[in-house]
């Protein structure tokens, strides 16, 4: 039997594009990364700490922005830390494509929309009529 | 239609049926698929958990719920725990990415080295995880229901247990708070007052299961949440130290030195960069936002 662990395409293959400086400038990479990471948690929990969770604007605003920073840092492990963004391109959106559409209407239909539904209409009707 | 099949293809833009079409090892592209089946199902539980809390409409703030620290007793340091947890993740994630590229210079004892790194701060993540719902399990205080219905937390952990709602002594140095996991003003009473509503008690509950928790009296979808992403992500953590142990040993034997490439360390660095990945997401919408 043929084994499958074995890497036949040469432009592939692992000596192709590894060599020492390739390592410098990965390293780099990865230490850029790092920080970014770090200093994104740290913001995040700062901006929690200050910032009071009511119902005001200025909360809804900081909500965004956690959710932009969040997404910032999946971006980054994905595409530096996975080498997502160093594969092809029709690997990368065989990937991201499909999950990011079937996130988009789970999040409207679902988060949005029916739990709107269920808290306006079903729970505070009970509310009303016990 | 005719013009286009009489038309001849570059073979430099063909398939030729050697290889793989996305230019990647049959074990990674098989990781990749799982990893999306299984960032389904975490998406799955979140959006499970954004419609429940928003269907509810009130929720526990998170600050006020993980405000303990290991080793500072009564100290309110609100999600700051919980940040080490996530730094300890994404040095661990930093750590393994380190031995990937270590990996692809053949370079055996620097992978050696990350991946050992990798192990130690997996196994911490998952140490903190279990003090994490053991203090989420036990509680700080938990509350009393009174006559009319109406919830009041205590403001620290007096020792009661459940069984003894007819017999608890309030003290001097007792009071009730209302709305002590924030939802709606929270506000501290006086020793008098706490007196009166503590002698209306006819119920009292500490900690958190799957059908009650003091976080959010009425409602077990709070701790419910909690464990089953938590778990379920904390179980992911399990898994990936085991792996990661299991490629450790092999790299140790020398295996991927046989074999010419180390692969298996990508492989299981996916997995592990995919656990980091869910914590970010789990740390912003359970304990952020």
């Amino acid at each position: 039997m043929e084994r499958d662990d074995l890497i036949r395409d040469h432009e592939y293959s692992v000596a192709a594009n590894h060599d020492e400086a390739h390592g410098v400038a990965t390293r780099k990479s990865i230490t850029f990364v790092t920080i970014l990471l770090s200093v994104l948690t740290i913001v995040e929990v700062g901006i929690g700490w200050v910032i009071s969770r009511d119902h005001s604007t200025m909360w809804a605003m900081t909500k965004i922005a956690l959710i932009i920073m969040t997404l910032v840092k999946a971006r980054y492990i994905v595409m530096s830390f996975m080498h997502l963004g160093e594969e092809r391109k029709n690997l990368k959106k065989t990937i991201i494509i499909p999950y990011i559409f079937f996130m988009v209407y789970m999040i409207t239909l679902i988060i949005l929309l029916e739990s709107n539904y269920v808290n306006t209409v079903i729970l505070q009707q009970e509310l009303v009529t016990p | 239609m005719s013009a286009h099949s009489s038309e001849t293809i570059s073979n430099s833009v063909l398939w030729g049926g050697d290889g793989s079409p996305f230019r990647i090892s049959y074990g990674k592209l098989m990781m990749w698929l799982f990893l999306i089946s299984d960032a389904l199902t975490f998406g799955g539980l979140l959006i499970a958990y954004g419609f429940e809390r928003h269907a509810i409409g009130s929720w526990p703030l998170a600050e006020k719920v993980f405000s303990a620290f290991p080793g500072t007793g009564t100290m309110k340091l609100p999600l700051i725990y919980v940040a080490l947890m996530t730094f300890i993740l994404i040095i661990s994630s930093v750590t393994m990415v380190l031995a990937v590229e270590a990996g692809h210079r053949l370079d055996k004892k620097k992978v050696k080295k990350w991946m050992i790194l990798t192990v130690i701060g997996g196994l911490f993540f998952l140490l903190s995880q279990v003090w994490e719902w053991s203090h989420f399990i036990h509680g700080s205080g938990g509350y009393i229901t009174t006559t009319t219905g109406e919830y009041y937390h205590f403001d620290k952990d007096y020792g009661f247990h459940e069984g003894d709602v007819a017999h608890m002594e309030f003290t001097n140095e007792m009071a009730l708070v209302q709305n002590k996991y924030g939802m709606g003003e929270s506000l501290t009473l006086s020793n008098e007052e706490s007196k009166k509503i503590f002698d209306q008690r006819v119920d009292f509950f500490h900690g958190a299961n799957l059908k009650r928790n003091e976080y959010h009296p009425g409602h077990p979808q709070y701790a419910n949440f909690f464990f089953f992403i938590t778990g379920f992500h904390g179980f992911h953590v399990f898994s990936g130290v085991v792996i990661n142990f299991l490629i450790l040993l092999q790299v140790m034997k020398g295996t991927y030195d046989k074999r010419g490439h180390f692969e298996m360390v990508e492989k299981s660095g996916l997995y592990w960069h995919f656990i980091d990945l869910v914590w970010v997401f789990v740390f912003t919408f359970f304990y952020l936002v």
